[in-house]
Formats: structure tokens, sequence, C-alpha cells
């Protein structure tokens, strides 16, 4: 089991300036988070955005904003859980926590802290029966490991970037690659559009345009999908594995069965630290709520400093906090 | 006046009436109607929880940008019948028209 004083759920730009003002009063942070990578939605929904409200900033671009979060707390060597969402907490008889994901991994803490944003960025998922049935049993919906592929029958599904993409890389991979697609023309970068219908071409992968995945079958594990045309025609093919790839939402998720008290899908808190109702959670940035509240990355940067100061408390029980500029010690890394 | 109906997740049908002039778009309108549309990015074409279908008037709305085009190309469940509220301002284009919130 993973051992920490923090554990943040959540590596948005919030959770991650929070791993910071830990570090300044020797409190190490765990971070787990739904997505594979760091950055929240500046990551997921925006990078290339310019944000023009971080202070020192005239201008920053979203992604640059978090590589610039992660450089500035790496002297406190945070850990990562990615790609895994928080489904539990279990209070000790200690009142310290264990933390648990869905795929099992469990960190001891003294305090919890929550920073999940909009909750947690789930797939979407086409609206095909039995879909969820076939979950990790030839479904999946993003490429973790695409060794996993090899010499596989795969069948995607969608038309954006990210299909797009994972349809040219598994062509040299994967046996049999089919991308499937409601329209007859792609809107993703037109390079990756361009390699996509050349590789076509070539007899590298099959196309299935104006068409949509209708069913999906196997005995245990996925064995066929099937195929439906605009002009109503159906293909049956046999696969292994179907990636339905149409990007990413925000679902509160398993916050929301806590024991928290949550208003509109935000958690209320004390704004004197920001403690929730249950001692030791604390819940920061845009997934709190208390009047005035305003979903800025700034005023999420000001409750991290705060609820640290509190937190505080819970780490070293023995121990008054003096509060000291970063000016006066420097970041005094460990 | 220009008048437009909603249906909601549920199915149930309300009448909007809404002031010309006022350069709100429709998710604004959804919003300030208390719908329960999360409209996450702000309504920058970027996240499609502003996702509505249109089920009558779709063709007096003016046509779509690139940046909708493409948001609405990434959804399993987008069609022909597809739009992103906040990409529609709320003008005469959209009197009589019917919408139903998907998001
Ligand atoms: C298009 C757009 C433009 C914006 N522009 C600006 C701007 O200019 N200035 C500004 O200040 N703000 C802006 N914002 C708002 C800003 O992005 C948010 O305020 C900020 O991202 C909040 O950070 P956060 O860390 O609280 O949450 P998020 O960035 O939402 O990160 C939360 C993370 O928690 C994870 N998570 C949630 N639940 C779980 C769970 N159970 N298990 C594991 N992981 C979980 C999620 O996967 C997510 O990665 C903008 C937002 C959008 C969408
Ligand atoms: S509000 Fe995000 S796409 Fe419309």
């Amino acid at each position: 089991m993973i051992s920490t004083d923090i554990c943040i759920i959540g590596a948005g730009p919030v959770g991650l300036f929070a791993v910071f003002e830990a570090g300044l009063l020797k409190m190490r942070c765990h971070l787990i988070d739904a997505l594979p990578q760091v950055g929240g939605q500046l990551s997921e929904i925006y990078p290339q955005k310019p944000i023009y409200d971080i202070p020192g900033y005239p201008a920053i671009k979203a992604q640059e904003l978090v590589d610039n979060l992660m450089e500035q707390i790496a002297p406190f060597h945070p850990t990562f859980t990615l790609g895994e969402r928080v489904e539990s907490l279990d209070q000790q008889a200690d009142d310290s926590f264990v933390v648990t994901t869905n795929d099992g991994t469990s960190v001891h803490c003294q305090v919890v802290v929550i920073a999940g944003g909009l909750g947690c960025f789930e797939p979407r998922k086409p609206d095909i029966l039995n879909l969820e049935r076939f979950e990790g049993k030839g479904v999946s919906y993003m490429v973790k490991n695409p060794e996993q592929f090899r010499d596989r029958r795969v069948v995607l599904a969608g038309g954006g970037d990210s299909a797009l993409d994972w349809t040219i890389f598994l062509a040299d991979i994967a046996k049999e690659v089919t991308l499937v697609h409601r329209s007859d023309s792609f809107r993703g970068a037109p390079d990756s559009a361009g390699k996509v219908v050349e590789l076509a071409q070539k007899g590298r992968i099959n196309l299935a345009l104006q068409s949509t995945i209708t069913s999906i079958s196997g005995n245990g594990h996925l064995q066929e999908v099937s195929i439906t045309a605009k002009d109503k025609t159906v293909l049956n093919l046999p696969t292994d594995h179907l990636i339905p790839l149409f990007g990413l939402t925000p679902r509160l998720g398993p916050i929301a069965d806590w024991g928290l008290t949550i208003d509109k899908s935000a958690i209320n808190v004390d704004t004197t630290d920001y403690s929730t109702n249950i001692e030791r959670i604390y819940a920061i940035g845009d997934i709190n709520t208390y009047p005035g509240k305003l979903k800025l990355i700034l005023c999420g940067f000001h409750e991290a400093a705060l609820m640290c100061q509190s937190a505080f408390n819970y780490v070293y029980p023995n121990q008054k906090l003096s509060f000291k500029y970063t000016t006066v010690n420097g970041v005094p890394a460990f | 006046m220009i008048q437009f109906t909603i249906e909601d997740r549920d199915g149930v049908r309300q009448h909007l009436e809404i002031p010309e002039g006022i350069n709100l778009s429709l998710m604004e309108v959804l919003k300030a109607s208390d719908y329960n549309i999360l409209a996450t990015c702000g309504g920058m074409a970027l996240c499609a929880t502003c996702h509505v279908q249109v089920l009558d008037g779709a063709d007096a709305l003016p046509s779509m940008r690139d940046a909708e085009l493409d948001m609405l190309d990434t959804l399993p469940d987008a069609d022909s019948d597809s739009r992103l509220a906040c990409q529609i301002r709320v003008d005469e284009t959209l009197e009589g028209a019917v919408f139903r919130i998907r998001g």
C-alpha cells in the first residue's frame, strides 16, 4: 500500500499546486487522477488556449502552465497514480484514511484533499446494446498499451484526432484495422485524415464511412461487431477489439457517494480552510462551493494554500506552525 | 419576441419567449432558464456538453462553422440534426424551432 501524508484526488492545476503548498510545510503528497496525464481540464479540454488571468503571466498556454506547475513541484517529489479513478474512502480507527481506486490501488494518508474539478473525465460511450458487458473483454475506450493489439483484429470508431491517430498507429501493429465513422469525411487534423485515406487506399486498413456500429456480440469476449451503413446495409465483422474514441466528458462520479454535503454537484466547504463536513477531508478548486465561489485557477490556488495550513495540524499534531515567506527560506526541497 | 420550444431529457416541452436583440447564445438562455446543462467550456465549442438536437426549424438556422462541425464529429450520439447550443445566437432564425437537450 502507498503511504503518504496527503492524498490528493485530481491532478488538475489546483491539485498540482497543492503539492507545492504542502511541500513548503514538509507534507508529502500522492496524487490520483482518472486521466492518463496530469493537468485536468487544461490538458484535456484546452491545452493550446492561452490563459490571461494567472498573476505574473500576461498570457500562458494551458499546457505550458501545467508543465510549469510540474516543474515547480518537482523538488517535493510527489508520486502519482494516473489512469485510475478513486472509488472509495475508508476511515481507519486512528482517523487516517485509506483511499482506493477502481484498479485496486490503495493509498494510506492522514488527510484527503479532493481537487476533483468537474468530476472524473469519462469516455463518451456510443449507444450500443451490451457495450458495457464487454468492457475489459474486448471493448476499451483508451489505448493504454498498444502492444495489447499486436497481431489482433481491431475496430476503432470515431472521427476526431484520437481515432485518426490510433488508426494510423495500430495499422503497423495490428493484424487488421477497421475505422468506422458516421460521416464520409474526417474533420480531424488534415494531415492525419490524409494518412488514413492513404492507408485505406493501400489496403492496409478498412474504412467504413457513413456507418455506425449498431451491435456487438461474443461469447465471454468480444467476437463480432455489426456495422450499419447509411443505406442500411449491415456488415458483420469478426474482431477481437473495439475501441470507441469519442472523447471524454466530466461526471461527478463516486465523489457523490462519500457522505459529503453536496450542492448542485459541488462540495460545500468552510472558507476558513476549505474543509468539508467530514474531518480530515478538504475540497479545493472547481469541485467546491461556497457563497461567492468563482471557478478560476487563481481561486483554487488560494484555497490550496489555506487548506495546507489547516491540514498541517493532522499531519503534525504536536507541532506549531509558523508562517514564513518563500523568500525567507527558499524552497526547502525534500 | 422570439418564440421557440425546448424539450428536456424527460421529453417535457416548454415554450420560451425571448426578447429580440439580447445577444445571447441558446446555451446561455438554457442555463438562465435553469436547464440542467453543463456547458463546461463556457461556449468555446470545446466540450460538447451543450449538445442539442434540432427537431424542427433546422433549415432556418445559420450554418455551422468549423469549430462546431469538428466538435460534433467527435460525439458518439451526434446526427445530422445535432448542434451545439453555445454556437447558436438567439435571434429571429430560431422562431418556431424545437430543440431537444442532449448534452
Ligand atoms: C475552455 C476553458 C477555458 C478556461 N479558461 C480559464 C481561464 O482563462 N482562467 C481560469 O482561471 N480558469 C479557466 N478555466 C477554468 C479552469 O480550467 C478550472 O477552474 C480549473 O481547471 C480547475 O482546476 P481543478 O484542479 O480544480 O480541476 P480540474 O482541472 O477539473 O481537474 C480535476 C481532475 O480531477 C480528476 N478527478 C475527478 N474525480 C476523480 C476521481 N474520483 N478519481 C480520480 N480523478 C478524479 C479529473 O479527472 C481531473 O483531471 C477554463 C475552463 C475551460 C473548460
Ligand atoms: S458550452 Fe462547450 S461546446 Fe458549448
